[in-house]
């Protein structure tokens, strides 16, 4: 059987096509495109920022991570050194300690939490404005950690305040303190006001 | 400057005092609970001996019997010595101490809560470390917790 061969195109051909669809192209961009900032003037280009209204929220939010002064063990004083200048959570807008659960939005749990405690705790998690986190620092407040079978220690944080991040540890060096406080970040980053509030 | 009491001196002394309610054993005294508010009075206010500081109060569970021990230090003397008290498990009551040195009182309370102790006399006589209508009493030794057994 023969086999049909198609002629090839000319090169003449080729390059008319060529050139006219240079020619369109010119044709088409006589002018630059224009700036879609064109419209506003100096003043407004300097001073606006676009954003979305969970974006601008989530921002302020995990800058401003205000711990409740609610320690309960010795977890406590690897959270003091991630505070003090050292290690320094100034950095991320965390340095305010609140004396008042009103005006605090962090509950930080260092460490061991016996049963006699616990109610106060629970009291003072529910005195926190919404919204707001909890941090189980350590393995006591994870688990009750050496303590987990005691008669006198709550096995978990997680039995009274719901938990946000675990950083595991006994007790957790101020670096993995820093580190949990970032997945921290990460988390409220990803919140959205339409997120219905347990 | 520091003179050192010893602790045969001290428990002749007391025998002259009291008779039969003291022992003295090797490194501590023995007394029996009904002389124990006088014994530790006599012990504290005596020139000479001068116990004024009470170190620490605590009990052990003896299976049989519950023993207080009580170290009391005398500033003056330099001297540190241990009464010891035997109590039954049954209905144990013991003297308190509190009237004598206002520290006995959070550490009775704490032998109450913990061994099921009772100190008669005392102003406060409340559990301290547990909460009110908890169960049992954890440091005797046949004190069973239910999340303890159950393994969780
Ligand atoms: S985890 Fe360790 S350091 Fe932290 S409170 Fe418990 S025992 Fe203390």
């Amino acid at each position: 059987m023969e086999i049909e061969r198609n002629p090839l195109t000319p090169a003449s051909e080729i390059d008319l096509r060529e050139g006219r669809g240079i020619e369109s192209l010119r044709a088409a961009s006589q002018h630059a495109i224009p700036d879609p900032e064109a419209w506003m003037n100096e003043e407004i280009k300097r001073n606006l920022l676009f954003t979305t209204v969970d974006g601008a929220l989530n921002w302020a939010r995990k800058s401003s991570l205000w711990p409740v002064t609610a320690f309960t063990a010795c977890c406590t004083f690897e959270f003091i050194g991630a505070s003090s200048p050292r290690f320094d959570i100034a950095r991320f807008g965390m340095e305010v300690l609140r004396a008042s659960p009103r005006q605090a939005d962090l509950l930080v749990c260092a460490g061991t939490l016996s049963w006699k405690m616990a109610p106060q705790i629970k009291r003072l998690y529910e005195q926190m404005a919404e919204p707001k986190w909890v941090v189980a620092m350590g393995a006591c407040a994870i688990s009750g950690g050496i303590f987990h079978d005691s008669y006198a220690v709550v096995p978990g944080y997680n039995r009274l305040v719901p938990v946000d991040v675990y950083i595991p540890g006994c007790p957790p060096r101020p670096e993995a303190l820093l580190a949990g406080f970032e997945t921290l970040r990460k988390k409220i980053a990803k919140d959205s006001i339409t997120r219905p509030r347990a | 400057m520091t003179t050192n009491l010893d602790l045969n001196s001290i428990a002749l002394r007391l025998k002259e005092q009291y008779g039969q309610v003291v022992f003295a054993e090797p490194d501590y005294l023995e007394v029996t609970a009904g002389a124990l508010p006088h014994i530790a009075g006599y012990l504290k206010n005596t020139p000479g001996l001068d116990f004024d500081f009470l170190d620490m109060v605590t009990a052990a569970d003896y299976t049989d019997r519950f023993e207080l021990i009580y170290r009391l230090v005398s500033i003056k003397n330099n001297t540190v010595i241990a009464l010891k008290v035997k109590c039954g498990r049954d209905r144990a009551e013991i003297p308190s101490l509190a009237g004598l040195w206002k520290g006995a009182q959070n550490q009775e309370r704490e032998i109450y809560d913990l061994f099921g102790i009772s100190f008669t006399g005392h102003p406060d006589m409340r559990r301290i470390v547990l909460w009110e209508g908890y169960e049992g009493h954890p440091l005797r030794k046949d004190f069973k917790e239910k999340a303890y057994d159950a393994g969780n």
